[in-house]
């Protein structure tokens, strides 16, 4: 993948698929450093698929026998000198639910990979799961953006999808704004 | 600067549109979204899709969905257009570009794309 906002896309998809109804992403960048945390309240995960996780011949999908959305996240970070780190508690162990994916990146390392265009990588998100609430923080020195879709569905009210045409042109705009803004 | 407050004017100029929308979506347009399709290439397509198709004025007959990996991850981007009474239509190697073109001669005419067809590419 040839940026950072395709890998976001893909580990936030993990969410989307584990029934997650509200979905955390945040970049946090400074001295260097950046972090990214994708925290959901889907189905979660035990111990044991946790620990398997970054095995690229782990995967709970049937229609192929490898899943490389973690692997990739995991050598991207630690290329750079970073590392992944996933928490989670399973379904079955009750209230709290869902999974924590934190990883980091040294900005400044050779094999850190542009941030690209993490506005598009939401608005897709927001496309495919309109119920779902996304909620987006991106601080860096001269950016601090915020999104959260569940604001934006109380002034919509419950007739207007989130992923109609109106409001995602708007979403895309209202993020671009805030990008720009110094 | 964009404000928030600008959703209350969009809520209100839905109102009318949004019932009619209900029941939609004759043609379902299904583009792969997995760890296969998004490395590559399948975010810009699909966003393709979601504003030709609005371009187009095609909103209320054709619905832009997401799904997983379907198993041909060789052939991605792949996107399939399911539309009641016909075969399934499945396009691969898709780019932005190529979902103009889907629309346009699909979507709007009604005549497949031959040449995007799983048929008629070679790896």
């Amino acid at each position: 993948m040839k940026d950072l906002s395709l890998y976001i896309l893909d580990i936030a998809m993990n969410s989307v698929r584990a029934g997650a109804r509200h979905i955390e992403i945040r970049l946090e960048e400074a001295d260097h450093l950046l972090k990214l945390t994708v925290k959901d309240d889907g189905c979660g995960m035990t111990a044991q698929q946790v620990e398997r996780l970054s095995d690229p011949f782990f995967t709970t999908r049937k229609t192929r026998k490898v899943g490389l959305g973690i692997p990739f996240l995991r050598m991207l970070a630690e290329m750079t000198g970073g590392g992944v780190s996933i928490s989670s508690k399973p379904e079955s162990e009750g209230e709290g639910h869902g999974t924590e994916v934190e990883a980091t990146f040294r900005t400044d390392h050779i094999d850190f990979i542009p941030i690209g265009d993490v506005s598009e990588t939401l608005l897709t998100l927001i496309q495919g799961n309109p119920d779902t609430d996304f909620c987006f923080v991106h601080k860096a020195k001269g950016t601090d953006v915020c999104l959260d879709t569940a604001e934006m569905r109380k002034i919509l009210g419950g007739d207007v999808p989130l992923n109609s045409y109106e409001v995602l042109s708007f979403i895309r705009e209202y993020l671009r704004d805030m990008y720009d803004q110094k | 600067m964009k404000s928030l407050a600008e959703l209350a004017a969009i809520r209100e100029q839905m109102k009318d549109k949004v019932a009619l929308r209900t029941g939609s979506g004759a043609v379902r347009v299904v583009v792969g979204m997995a760890t296969c399709g998004i490395s590559a290439g399948a975010r810009p397509v699909l966003n393709a899709f979601v504003e030709e198709v609005s371009k187009e004025g095609l909103t209320d007959k054709v619905m832009v969905t997401q799904t997983g990996c379907i198993g041909i991850c060789q052939y991605e981007p792949v996107v399939e257009v399911f539309e009641d009474g016909k075969d399934k239509v499945t396009y691969v190697k898709m780019t932005a570009e190529k979902a103009k073109r889907v629309v346009e001669e699909h979507l709007k005419g009604g005549k497949p794309v031959g040449e995007y067809l799983i048929g008629n590419t070679k790896l």
